[in-house]
Parts: structure tokens; C-alpha cells; sequence
């Protein structure tokens, strides 16, 4: 089964099992991931689900679009290389992912 | 520690955060989140978007695993409508269902949300005439869409728009009435109505602006056009977004005040000073900073569910907080994303910045002050408004329109 593990930005750890199709913000919101509020439910509208991608799981993504590239620039800690709105990160098969939640979202 | 616990009545946005923020807050009683719908606690916002559209599924709007509510402690009952209580002078009782089930309770919140105000016109009782409020509305109108042509959506606001763009975008042909001169009369200003037009017209959504509706025509059972002046538009289904009405009921049956929505602080208490009440439901003071005294405003936002209810989480533990915030709201509308940060009321000067023909947006001033933005698919626009508005900073307005300048970098402290 996929899976995603969330670190918090005080080095917390906790990885859950995800099902092929969510979205990364889903399997965290849906399990009590603490850091992640996606307060717009996943609409691409609030940039409160912003993680920071492993560098090594990075590139293996699939390329985000310009709108959450865009709303990217406008979240409460800034972005870094491989920041992304997770709301728009499908899970895959075998995806063994790992992400960093900012310490603040809004 | 107490037996019984709160119970929370309405298990959607402000009952799921209220749960939510209770146990993130370590609060130790027994919490109980009941709703009347017969679905575990779901998102309502892609009622008339993502989900009418077929892109998500219904799994994607539910708002937390069982095994989340399990762990925290929190008993979610659904299925359950509450009708009447007895109360005792503390805030505690005993609250009745209509099944007949009984649910004691030391203190209680109110989460009961708005009802879709129904249309008054002949024919309106009409099967094919209906609603979007909840999933059991949007249950029944996917199911209806596949059989029908021709829609007519009754009410140019957020919900109708967003409908009719979603069903235009599934090939239906639509026609949107609206009664007013414009588009979203209530939260955006001219210029965003305007464009939000120029716009639905140009997708094919046959906007008509100051229509007067008269009646629904049908045959028997079936819908077969609506009548506006004396013409009548061909209709198999007519989808109904006139606005809502907050359920005061109970807190009426409790004697709590109302009016327009039930009367809490700015710490979501009732006027028994130990009830709460949050979201939908709830009139409130305004809770931008700098705003009136006494000015008082009933949101009907996701924001406003989530900002509230945490406050209310915060007046239940012991450790009180004003709700203090700016209000922001998203509506996708088709190939548009309107994002909209603060209150436009009472605005005396707007600056727009026309990106491109469909990225857009329109700041809006008060004595010189930024106090609103509306953006049409230009995020950074919105958020630097959001940003500017939650820090008590200004976007002067003199240099707010050149679009090669990112706003973030104006913002200037007061
Ligand atoms: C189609 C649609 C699209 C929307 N899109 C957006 C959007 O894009 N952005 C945004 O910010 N907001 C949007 N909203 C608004 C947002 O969903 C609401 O503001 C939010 O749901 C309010 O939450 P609430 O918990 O206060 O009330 P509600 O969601 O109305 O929930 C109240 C619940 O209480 C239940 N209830 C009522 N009375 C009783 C009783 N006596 N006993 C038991 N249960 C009871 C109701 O059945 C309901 O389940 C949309 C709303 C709709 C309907
Ligand atoms: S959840 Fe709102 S942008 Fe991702």
C-alpha cells in the first residue's frame, strides 16, 4: 500500500497509509495530520496545505500547473525549491512519499 | 470531568472544526457531533463544482476517517434531527429527536447551519424543481442531469453561477435569471459583476439580468419551461440558488436571541452566556479589525465556520480569544477562480489590475485605506491583499494598478 509521512517542522514523524487516488492533503487532513489546514477542502483557492517534498522524491512528481506554481508565491512561509500545494499531489501505487509541513500554514 | 459532555448539533464545517479544535485543545469531556443528514460529516463546497462535475468523488469531501474520530473520542451520530429540549438553568439537558432518541448534554453548541430559501412562484412545488444545499440536493440533481437538455438556474449568487457553469460545462444548455440588475449584487461590486458576465455569456451560459420570473410551467409531473414576462424559456429542470435562510429554530425554542441568525459575542456565546453558536447560523460582530462598533454581519463561508468555531473552542477550554480576522471566500466558476479577501462595504474607491482578459482583479479603498480585493484567477493578488489586510498594512492605490509590479512588494505599514 502507498504511503506518506509527514514531518512537522519540529522533526515529528508520522506516516500513514495512503489509498491510490487522494491527494497527499487528503490522507493528512482525513488521519489528524497535524500542519496541514486546507482550509479550501482541495479547490486550488488557499494555500494552507503547503509541504516541503523530499528532495530525492521530488523530480518523480509530476510537474504542478501555473496556477499552483502561482499561489505557491503567496503562502505564510515562503516557499523553497521543492515546495508544492499537496492538495494537488495524487497518491500512486507503491508512492512512498515524505513531506515537511511548514510551522505555520496561515 | 463530566458525564455527559457537549453536544454539538450540525456535524458539517463549524460541528466538524468545533469537535476538531476541542480535542486539539486537550479538552476532556465526552463530545458528541450529531447531524440530521444521512451521510458521515461532509464538505459542502464541491457540491456545485468539483463533484456536480463528476471530478472528485463523494469519499474526497468527507472530512475525517472513523478511525479519527475513534481515536479523539469524539461520538459522530448521523441521521439524528433534533426537535425540542429541556433545559436547566446551568446550560444542561436533555435534547429530543424525532426518532424518539434522547441525548443528554452539560453544555451545547449550535452548528445548524441555513436551509435553501424556497421559491414562492405558481409551479414551484414542481418535481424537476430543485435545490443545493446539501449531498442529498446534489445526489438527486446528478441524478436527474443525464436525462435533461435544457437547465434553467433561478438566482445569479455564488451557488447559481457556480451550477451553471458546471453544467454548462457537462452540455447542458443553461440559462441563469437573475432578479437584480447584476451578478453577486450582495459580495462583489459592479466591476467584478461585469466581468463575471462579460465572461459566463462569452462559456454560453445565457445570462438574463432583472428577470422577472412569474411561474414554472409543466405538464403533470414534468417541468417543461419557466415563464419570464411573456416569454417562456424551455426547461426540464430548474435548479433554485436564491439564497438561504439561517435555522433559528431551537435557539428560539431555547430563548436565545435572534435576528437574522442567532445573536452570539465575539466569543460565538449565546445571550444565555454559556451556549455557542457557530457558522452559518450565526450573527456575529464584525470581525475585521477597525470595523464599526456594533456593526454586526452573518457569514456563510468556509473561513467563517473554521475561524469561528475555533474561537468557540477557545471560550469552552477556559482560555478566551476575540474573533478577530479577515474574511476571505473562493468560488470556481467554470474556467474562473474568484478569490475574495475582506469585507467591500463601504468602499469609496477601486483600482483594478487587468492582468489579462481572464486573469483580473479589483482592489477596493476607504479613505485611502485598502480594505477588499476581488481576484479573478490572479492568486497573488488575492493573497497579497489577505496578507496586507491581516497585518493592518496598505496597498497605496496610485501605483495598485500596474500589473508589472507584484502587490506584495507595495504593501506599506500605517
Ligand atoms: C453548494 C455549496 C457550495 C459552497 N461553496 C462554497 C465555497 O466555494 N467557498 C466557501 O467558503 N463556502 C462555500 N459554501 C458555504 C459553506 O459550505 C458553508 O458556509 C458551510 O457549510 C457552513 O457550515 P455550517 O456548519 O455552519 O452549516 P451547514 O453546512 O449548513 O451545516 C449545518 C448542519 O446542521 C444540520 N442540522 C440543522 N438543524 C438540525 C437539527 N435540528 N438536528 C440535527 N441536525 C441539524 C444540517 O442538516 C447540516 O448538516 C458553499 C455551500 C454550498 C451549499
Ligand atoms: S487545500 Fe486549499 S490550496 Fe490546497
Amino acid at each position: 500500500m502507498p504511503q506518506v509521512t509527514y514531518t512537522d517542522s519540529e522533526g515529528q514523524t508520522r506516516t500513514v497509509s495512503a489509498n491510490v487516488g487522494d491527494s497527499v492533503m487528503e490522507t493528512a487532513v482525513r488521519n489528524g495530520i497535524p500542519g496541514i489546514v486546507a482550509e479550501c477542502g482541495g479547490s486550488l483557492s488557499c494555500a494552507t496545505c503547503h509541504v516541503v517534498v523530499d528532495e530525492a522524491d521530488f523530480a518523480a512528481l509530476p510537474p504542478m500547473d501555473p496556477m499552483e506554481d502561482e499561489m505557491l508565491y503567496g503562502t505564510a512561509e515562503d516557499r523553497t525549491d521543492t515546495s508544492r500545494l499537496c492538495c494537488q499531489i495524487s497518491v500512486t501505487d507503491d508512492m512512498d512519499l515524505r513531506v515537511t509541513t511548514p510551522a505555520t500554514q496561515v | 470531568m463530566s458525564a455527559a459532555g457537549l453536544l454539538i448539533i450540525g456535524s458539517s464545517q463549524a460541528g466538524v472544526q468545533l469537535a476538531v479544535s476541542l480535542r486539539a485543545l486537550g479538552y476532556p469531556d465526552p463530545i458528541t457531533l450529531l447531524g440530521d443528514e444521512n451521510h458521515r460529516p461532509y464538505q459542502r463546497p464541491a457540491l456545485s463544482k468539483e463533484f456536480l462535475q463528476d471530478v472528485i468523488s463523494k469519499e474526497s469531501m468527507i472530512f475525517r476517517t472513523q478511525e479519527y474520530w475513534d481515536d479523539h473520542d469524539i461520538r459522530v451520530v448521523k441521521n439524528e434531527r433534533i426537535v425540542r429540549f429541556d433545559t436547566r438553568p446551568d446550560g444542561s439537558g436533555v435534547a429530543y429527536a424525532r426518532s424518539g432518541e434522547t441525548f443528554e448534554f452539560d453544555r451545547l453548541a449550535l452548528a445548524v447551519g441555513a436551509r435553501a430559501r424556497k421559491l414562492q412562484v405558481p409551479g414551484a412545488d414542481l418535481p424537476g424543481v430543485l435545490y443545493l444545499r446539501n449531498a442529498d440536493d446534489a445526489l438527486e440533481l446528478k441524478a436527474r442531469v443525464p436525462a435533461v437538455e435544457n437547465v434553467v438556474v433561478i438566482g445569479g449568487g455564488f451557488i447559481g453561477i457556480e451550477a451553471a457553469a458546471s453544467l454548462t460545462k457537462l452540455g447542458k444548455n443553461v440559462t441563469l435569471l437573475e432578479a437584480g440588475p447584476r451578478l453577486i449584487g450582495r459580495a462583489v461590486g459592479p466591476e467584478t459583476s461585469d466581468f463575471l458576465l462579460k465572461h459566463h455569456l462569452e462559456a454560453g451560459i445565457d445570462v438574463r439580468l432583472d428577470a422577472e420570473l412569474t411561474r414554472i410551467v409543466g405538464t403533470g409531473d414534468q417541468i417543461t419551461g419557466v415563464e419570464v414576462g411573456n416569454e417562456v424559456i424551455p426547461a426540464d429542470l430548474v435548479l433554485v440558488g436564491i439564497g438561504v435562510l439561517p435555522n433559528t429554530e431551537l435557539a428560539e425554542h431555547l430563548g436565545l436571541d435572534c435576528d437574522n441568525g442567532i445573536r452570539v459575542d465575539g466569543h460565538a456565546l449565546c445571550s444565555d452566556g454559556v451556549t455557542v453558536a457557530v457558522g452559518d447560523c450565526a450573527n456575529l460582530p464584525n470581525p475585521v479589525p477597525g470595523s464599526p462598533a456594533g456593526d454586526r454581519v452573518r457569514f456563510e463561508s468556509v473561513n467563517n465556520a473554521i475561524e469561528q468555531a475555533k474561537v468557540a473552542a477557545y471560550a469552552i477550554t477556559g482560555d478566551p480569544e476575540e474573533y478577530a480576522g479577515i474574511p476571505w471566500f473562493w468560488s470556481n466558476q467554470g474556467a474562473l477562480k474568484l478569490q475574495i479577501a475582506g469585507l467591500s462595504t463601504g468602499y469609496d474607491q477601486t483600482v483594478v489590475r487587468a492582468h489579462e482578459p481572464t486573469k483580473w482583479s479589483v482592489l477596493y479603498y476607504r479613505d485611502g485605506r485598502i480594505i477588499a480585493a476581488d481576484a479573478v484567477n490572479a492568486p497573488l493578488d488575492f493573497m497579497a491583499v489577505k496578507g496586507a489586510l491581516a497585518k493592518g498594512q496598505n496597498i497605496p492605490a496610485d501605483a495598485a494598478a500596474d500589473t508589472t509590479t507584484m502587490l506584495k512588494t507595495l504593501t506599506t505599514d500605517i
